[in-house]
């Protein structure tokens, strides 16, 4: 089969599109009082984070977003949060009151995304390197398996000594 | 329009050759085969527990119940829609929908033939296990959104079996993926490479390489090829919620587990799904293991002739069906009221020979072999999934989680990692 590189249709409106769902469902995530729904709404924030992986000629990023965050980790969440009583949740007072913090946090953010836009042309090259979409997951694998391998290994023992330790913290006799 | 005829010239599947048309078509016949073939399987499964139990199943609406699928339909799009008062109305509307669309959403690179795919991906089946993962958060929905405490307890346990059992599946696809690498002929790869020694995740790609090594990987590197499809054929099951496995809808213990609350058509997305999901698993155990789209011996027994024979059983199969539909015809009884169920089963056995005798022209059996063979393999999956039905009691919970992580999930390591080993040296 010959090589060739996928081109996308309609860029600019699946690009919007799938930020807007992105933006909108992570107000959602943080304005609803059902943490039932918050979560549904990350989802929908993770999906359409794997639709703009999936233009930027990732697929494989993509799929493991997919599989990972919306088929592990949200479902853990949900998982969680069902064992929960919601009604006296919603009822009591919120009392976290950091709003002065979380502002700040929010303008710092935004000046910085507002530097990007302005600066960002000279920072970020004009084009990603393109590889053929066929390749795209083969590509992965070489740089995580050859020319990065140390980080890669250090990083999963990072992973298994989290592993170990929460399975130590959860059971109280071993 | 010369562009839309000739998409058929090409041998690309529609989505990589940019034929849009072509791929609202391909997905169009995907849903209403699918479609069929549940409720296929709905008169089939009644009939074959039936007959495994002594019974004689649906007999009534039509002859040998063959319209009982309709009438059930046709009752569950008639029935009130309830509503529980105390239930999250939004979450509880979106639950069927979820799980219905993940479940048709893996079919679109699922390969029934080497072009007849809605396209190819490079992600193939990370896609499939991804997309096929969600259909988890539906049931976690539909469960708590009832406000009740059998669907909750059901979704709880199915969220549970799944994740734990997602993990061995996935062992079980890597060391198959990885054998798409591991390029050589026959069962040990001894010999010159077929084609080329980069791995693939595409499924169409995986089909290729076990033809290029001349062997289904389920006898590749015998036992661990084995090995690992029977660790898949357990987990799917587990996946799927299906006997022996079903505790999620354990109807001794939790009435009918996530789905207790709902009524009519939006359990009639349940149903749906449910088989389309066992359809798209099986597809990915008949692509990743038994070769896919290809006919048996394509090599040993290959050849002009050896290659006409067996282009032959498509339509075979049909006659074969029709020979038993008109059989039963003749032989029901005599009297008058039977009359017009003999003349409607007379008419369907003509149809199936008619279309028989539609694959027997030699184009469109050229294009249907494929597809036969690919369907022929999931439907071997589908009975076994009636047997274990009939067969094994149901599992206890505490059983099936350290079945899960106690034997299957070592075992799919230990697998995996023998496999990279035999494929190294």
């Amino acid at each position: 089969m010959p090589l060739q590189e996928l081109t996308p249709v309609a860029t600019p409106y699946f690009f919007y599109g799938l930020s807007a769902v992105a933006v909108l469902s992570a107000i959602g995530v943080i304005m609803r009082r059902n943490p039932v729904h918050s979560a549904i709404s990350l989802i929908f924030t993770l999906l359409s984070l794997a639709g703009l992986y999936l233009m930027l000629y990732a697929p494989f990023v993509a799929g493991v977003q997919i599989i990972l965050y919306v088929g592990g980790i949200v479902v853990l969440f949900l998982f969680v949060i069902m064992l929960i009583n919601i009604e006296r949740m919603q009822r009591e007072y919120q009392f976290n009151k950091q709003w002065l913090v979380g502002l700040l946090a929010a303008a710092v953010l935004g000046v910085l995304f507002v530097a990007v836009y302005v600066k960002g042309q000279a920072i970020f090259p004009q084009h990603a390197v393109r590889f053929p979409e066929q390749l795209n997951t083969q590509q992965v694998g070489k740089m995580l398996y050859v020319d990065y391998l140390l980080p890669f290994e250090i990083a999963s023992l990072l992973l298994l000594v989290a592993i170990v330790g929460a399975v130590v913290m959860a059971k109280k006799r071993i | 329009m010369s562009d839309f005829l000739n998409y058929l010239n090409s041998n690309l599947t529609p989505g990589q050759a940019g034929a849009y048309l072509w791929v609202v078509i391909y997905i169009l016949i995907i849903f209403a085969a699918v479609s069929v073939a549940v409720i296929a399987m709905n008169w089939l499964e009644r009939k074959i527990l039936a007959h495994m139990q002594v019974r004689l199943g649906p007999m009534r609406v039509g002859p040998h119940g063959l319209l009982q699928p309709f009438a059930d339909a046709l009752k569950l799009l008639l029935k009130e829609d309830i509503i529980p008062a105390n239930a999250d109305k939004l979450v509880f509307w979106m639950a069927p929908l979820v799980v219905v669309i993940t479940a048709f959403t893996t079919y679109i690179v699922i390969p029934f033939g080497p072009t007849h795919a809605v396209t190819d991906m490079n992600i193939g089946i990370l896609f499939m296990l991804g997309v096929a993962s969600l259909g988890t958060l539906g049931i976690i929905m539909a469960g708590w959104a009832s406000n009740s405490h059998y669907p909750l307890l059901g979704s709880l346990r199915s969220s549970a079996q799944m994740v734990s059992y997602e993990v061995a599946m996935g062992m079980a696809v890597v060391s198959a993926v990885l054998m798409t690498s591991l390029s050589g002929v026959g069962v040990y790869g001894i010999g010159p490479g077929g084609g080329d020694a980069i791995g693939t995740l595409s499924m169409i790609e995986i089909v290729r390489a076990q033809m290029n090594q001349h062997v289904w990987f389920i006898f590749k590197f015998f036992p661990l090829g084995l090995a690992a499809f029977g660790i898949f054929a357990i987990a799917m099951v587990a996946e799927t919620n299906r006997a022996p496995f079903d505790l999620p809808e354990a109807e001794s213990e939790l009435t009918a587990g996530f789905h207790t609350e709902y009524s009519g058509f939006r359990w009639s997305l349940f149903f749906l799904a449910e088989y389309a999901a066992m359809i798209a698993v099986s597809s990915i155990a008949v692509t990743l293991w038994l070769g896919g789209w290809m006919r048996p011996f394509p090599h040993w027994l290959g050849g002009g002739a050896w290659d006409t024979a067996f282009s032959l059983f498509p339509a075979l199969t049909f006659f074969f069906l029709a020979g038993l539909t008109l059989r039963t015809t003749v032989r029901m009884p005599k009297t008058s009221y039977f009359k017009i169920q003999k003349t409607g089963l007379g008419v369907f056995g003509l149809l199936l020979g008619g279309i028989g005798l539609v694959l027997l022209v030699p184009p469109v059996r050229d294009r249907i072999q494929d597809i036969y063979w690919f369907a022929i393999k999931v439907a071997g999956f589908m009975y076994l999934y009636i047997w274990y039905r009939g067969t094994f009691p149901r599992y206890r919970f505490d059983q099936l989680m350290s079945l899960g992580w106690k034997f299957m999930i070592p075992t799919g390591v230990a697998v995996l990692i023998a496999t990279a080993l035999v494929g190294v040296l």
